[in-house]
């Protein structure tokens, strides 16, 4: 039976109720993306040589990035605390101040930035690439799950590579900041690290920590799930590799927030 | 033997297949023919499992497989190999690794076993000594026959073709076909392809089934398509346009 056509002052509303209906859709895909891969993930086989190959591409691979930004994050840092700490007469704090920053906050988001705009773009378009060569087909009329070979192990590397990621970008920034506050502008090393062994503590860590593994779950379940709906041709790749980041960069400072009003 | 019965497909408002019916005998080449757009890949889909309908059944070997999911319809593709228009091979991995997969990943065949299949099914299709390349390194017509290979590694009791000559030159186009009838007799699996290469595929079918939006409208062997009376069968056989489509 045909539909009868809307009454003009009708027209909004329904507009509004079809984007309503289409985004929670969307939410309920992407829910339901991510207890299949958690269903890949706990029951076996367990794909091994995926996994390692995908702590290569997110991990390893993105070493160098981690190293060169936590570095100069670290060094602005100390430049910036510094400056400010010794008008009060306070630059003895330094070390910690450096240190909490890049612990708490800055190398959990910083790194997960760097790592999203390095992998997490790569692996979209990667997925992006093989769903629209039908290669994501080919696996699955194969009878074999593109949910265990491709998606859960991307899951778990970004949990487990992440938190290292961050650790590598916190060790270095805080040299960094070492390097400016003590070889720039004569600190002592004693008073730099000392200081930061009295200020920080496993609590700070920790926060990083649960930070880190958190993101690392974001922006590998956003990128999968993008390369995995993605449009088509070249031009479908492309716009679900910007959304990838764009979205993942944007969860990852909401939920920094979120994450550190609960865990101060 | 695969049944279809009353197989309709929408997407959105578009009507893509209406009440289609068909019929593949064991062992035989059924070709679908039919115009670019005209469905024919989104039937091929439902057939692999890809694509749910709307309406109306898809049997199997006596199962029905279009209300299966997971598992059950995992055990069903077990049975198949599938050739993609694109060919679908694993850029990540070298020929020999693509073939080798779905011995290694569903049949978990053992390392001597593995290399000999390998090996066997590379120069079945003609390509020996090609394993060590990767799919970017090798020419559409060697990535077709390495997705054959692939294919065929497995034995499968049925093989769907995608349009399996598709960006592919004449000489090529000749090549594939004979190499799907050559396999054809030596494994007798039962093929299903999806093509619109005319005249050359009343060289290999079995069976020929004519799709014309979203039904068939026409099936037999290939001396009666060829000899059809249906004006729409006609057109396409003899390469007219349709009404209206001329200006296109």
């Amino acid at each position: 039976m045909p539909e009868r056509p809307l009454a003009p002052a009708l027209r909004p509303f329904d507009a509004v109720g079809g984007w309503t209906i289409g985004v929670v859709e969307s939410l309920g895909r992407f829910g339901v993306f991510f207890v299949e891969a958690l269903a890949a993930l706990a029951t076996p086989p367990f794909k091994w040589r995926a996994f390692l190959d995908r702590i290569n591409f997110i991990g390893y691979r993105s070493l160098l990035i981690i190293f060169l930004t936590g570095a100069f994050t670290g060094m602005v840092l100390g430049l910036q605390i510094y400056l400010t700490l010794v008008r009060f007469g306070s630059e003895a704090f330094l070390g910690p101040a450096v240190a909490l920053s890049l612990i708490r906050e800055l190398g959990p988001v910083l790194a997960a930035l760097m790592v999203t705009g390095r992998a997490g773009s790569a692996l979209t378009a990667e997925l992006g690439i093989m769903r629209i060569t039908e290669q994501i087909d080919a696996l699955t009329v194969m009878a074999l799950s593109p949910m265990r070979y491709l998606v859960a192990p991307s899951i778990l590397a970004g949990l487990i590579t992440f938190p290292l990621m961050t650790a590598i970008f916190d060790i270095v920034g805080i040299f960094g900041g070492y390097l400016v506050g003590v070889k720039l502008f004569g600190l002592s090393t004693g008073t730099y690290f000392g200081e930061m062994q009295t200020f920080v503590d496993m609590g700070d860590i920790m926060v990083g920590f649960w930070k880190s593994v958190s993101f690392g779950v974001i922006v590998t379940w956003v990128c999968t799930y993008k390369g995995f709906n993605v449009g088509h041709g070249a031009e479908g790749v492309a716009r679900a590799t910007t959304q990838a980041v764009v979205v993942s960069s944007v969860l990852i400072l909401v939920w920094d927030y979120f994450l550190g009003s609960v865990l101060q | 033997m695969i049944k279809v019965e009353g197989l309709t497909k929408s997407f959105g408002r578009q009507a893509v297949l209406r009440e289609l019916n068909l019929e593949v005998a064991s062992g035989t080449i059924t070709i679908v023919i039919g115009r670019s757009g005209g469905g024919k890949s989104v039937f091929l889909k439902h057939l692999i499992g890809l694509l749910q309908p709307d309406a109306g059944r898809i049997m199997v070997g006596g199962v029905e497989i279009s209300r299966l999911s997971g598992r059950a319809l995992d055990e069903v593709r077990r049975t198949y190999g599938v050739v993609f228009q694109s060919g679908a091979l694993f850029d990540s991995m070298s020929c020999w690794d693509n073939v080798a997969f779905p011995l290694r990943e569903k049949v978990r065949t053992p390392p001597d076993e593995l290399a000999k299949r390998v090996e066997a099914a590379l120069a079945q299709v003609g390509l020996e000594g090609v394993g060590g390349k990767y799919p970017a390194e090798i020419s559409g017509g060697m990535r077709k026959r390495v997705a054959i290979a692939r294919a065929l590694v497995t034995e499968p009791g049925i093989i769907f073709f995608d349009e399996p000559t598709t960006g592919l030159d004449p000489v090529l186009v000749n090549t594939i076909h004979h190499l799907i009838l050559d396999l054809h007799r030596r494994f007798r699996f039962t093929a299903v392809v999806v093509s619109h290469e005319i005249p050359e595929i009343f060289e290999i079918a079995d069976t020929v089934a004519m799709l014309h939006e979203g039904r068939i409208v026409e099936v037999g062997p290939p001396a009666v398509i060829q000899a059809s009376t249906n004006p729409v069968v006609r057109r396409f056989i003899r390469g007219e346009p349709e009404n209206g489509r001329a200006a296109e």
